[in-house]
């Protein structure tokens, strides 16, 4: 029972919420010594591990801190440049700290716009017609399940690709959107869904099926 | 799902309940308004607001599916007058056409304790379920039109909701739906 994200996308295809439930955080900590047998790069704001794989290091980890000094983007948060610090042959041992990557408000946002396009074009590339949309979208991870309300708002939930009845948990989020979103007075439709309730009771159906699967809610 | 049909019925309240409140809503716009006919658009516009929140109660709590007929969304929202005002309206008086109908309400628990003075006969105290199948139909993108023909509260024999349809919202009807 691995449920990994919730988001919902508004009509006009706006990320109107978004809540990961159950990434667990990989985080590695290890000293290197002088040369520093990994191949890093700099990439989209990030350090990433480009080649090198060891010791729980995967290829595509970020870098987030040297010597417990956090990094932001290049940089050390006491102004020093990470290629510059690893490079120094008198700052080895050196103790980095590695983790995947998280994303970031601005491209989950991001990457829920392409969705709703790609929604779009599968209905279009269709055989048949009046086909819906993507229903499931799957990969070897995970399965994105997807249901589209007959208003034109998404519910989407990233789950692990063996988790069956997601169609159930689906419809329960719709009902819980339309008590705890819609009836509070003081949230206005298309807007990103800031509401306690909301987030309380979803986290709380969230909870139960985890622990005792869809036929417990 | 059994569970939440159950879930839903334990929320009922006292139809009296839903009158007074109403009531009072009424009478303070009347109150702050004055001219019964601003009151009847506020009344719509408040329906309109509540009709589109409503929808998606309704779509998430009875599961049902896109309708392809009025007959269709006419039994639909019977279905709905049941689950939110607990009164079952007849539908009746088809248009040749089909595409007009209206919903005949013997009892309307709006109106169960309430009398309208003489000076607020323009008063259409009712408006706002007009309102709200308005706004509830525009979400499933169905463009119609709604209006109060009979008021028992001017002194006949049943309340009588009309309701027209104009058009079908094409532009409006997301991707992967039609």
């Amino acid at each position: 029972m691995v449920i990994y994200g919730v988001y919902i996308v508004s009509k006009s295809g706006g990320l109107i919420f978004n809540y990961d439930h159950n990434s667990p955080k990989i985080e590695t900590e290890k000293t290197f010594s002088y040369p520093l047998d990994i191949k890093l790069q700099y990439e989209n704001k990030k350090v990433i591990v480009e080649f090198g794989q060891r010791d729980g290091i995967h290829v595509g980890h970020v870098l987030y801190a040297i010597n417990g000094i956090p990094v932001v983007g290049r940089q050390m948060d006491d102004g020093r440049d990470v290629f510059e610090v690893l490079d120094n042959k008198d700052n080895y041992p050196i103790n980095i700290k590695f983790g995947r990557p998280k994303m970031t408000t601005n491209e989950k946002i991001f990457l829920a716009s392409m969705f709703y396009p790609l929604f779009a074009i599968a209905s279009q590339l269709s055989p048949e017609p009046k086909s819906s949309g993507i229903e499931v979208l799957e990969a070897d991870t995970f399965k994105l399940h997807c249901f589209q309300t007959l208003t034109g708002v998404k519910m989407m939930v990233v789950a692990d690709p063996n988790q069956v009845g997601i169609d159930i948990l689906l419809k329960r989020i719709y009902e819980i959107y339309a008590d705890f979103a819609l009836k509070n007075p003081f949230y206005s439709l298309e807007m990103p869904i800031r509401c306690e309730l909301f987030d309380v009771n979803l986290k709380t159906v969230l909870e139960q099926v985890e622990k005792s699967g869809i036929s417990a809610m | 799902m059994a569970r939440s049909s159950s879930r839903f019925d334990t929320k009922k309240v006292n139809s009296e309940l839903v009158t007074l409140t109403y009531g009072s809503l009424v009478a303070q716009m009347v109150k702050d308004v004055e001219n019964p006919d601003d009151v009847n658009k506020q009344l719509d516009r408040l329906g309109y607001n509540m009709g589109i929140r409503l929808v998606e109660d309704f779509l998430a709590k009875t599961g049902s599916g896109r309708c392809l007929d009025l007959k269709d969304t006419a039994d639909k929202i019977q279905t709905a007058f049941r689950m939110y005002l607990g009164v079952q309206p007849n539908v009746a008086n088809w248009s040749p056409a089909g595409d007009e109908f209206s919903f005949i309400i013997d009892s309307n628990p709006l109106t169960d304790l309430v009398e309208l003075p003489e000076d607020l006969k323009g008063l259409r105290y009712c408006n706002i379920i007009c309102g709200a199948i308005r706004g509830a139909l525009e979400m499933v993108q169905l463009d119609i039109q709604s209006w109060i023909v009979q008021d028992q509260l001017k002194g006949d024999a049943n309340t009588e909701i009309r309701v027209k349809f104009i058009r079908k919202l094409e532009d409006a009807i997301p991707a992967g739906e039609e």
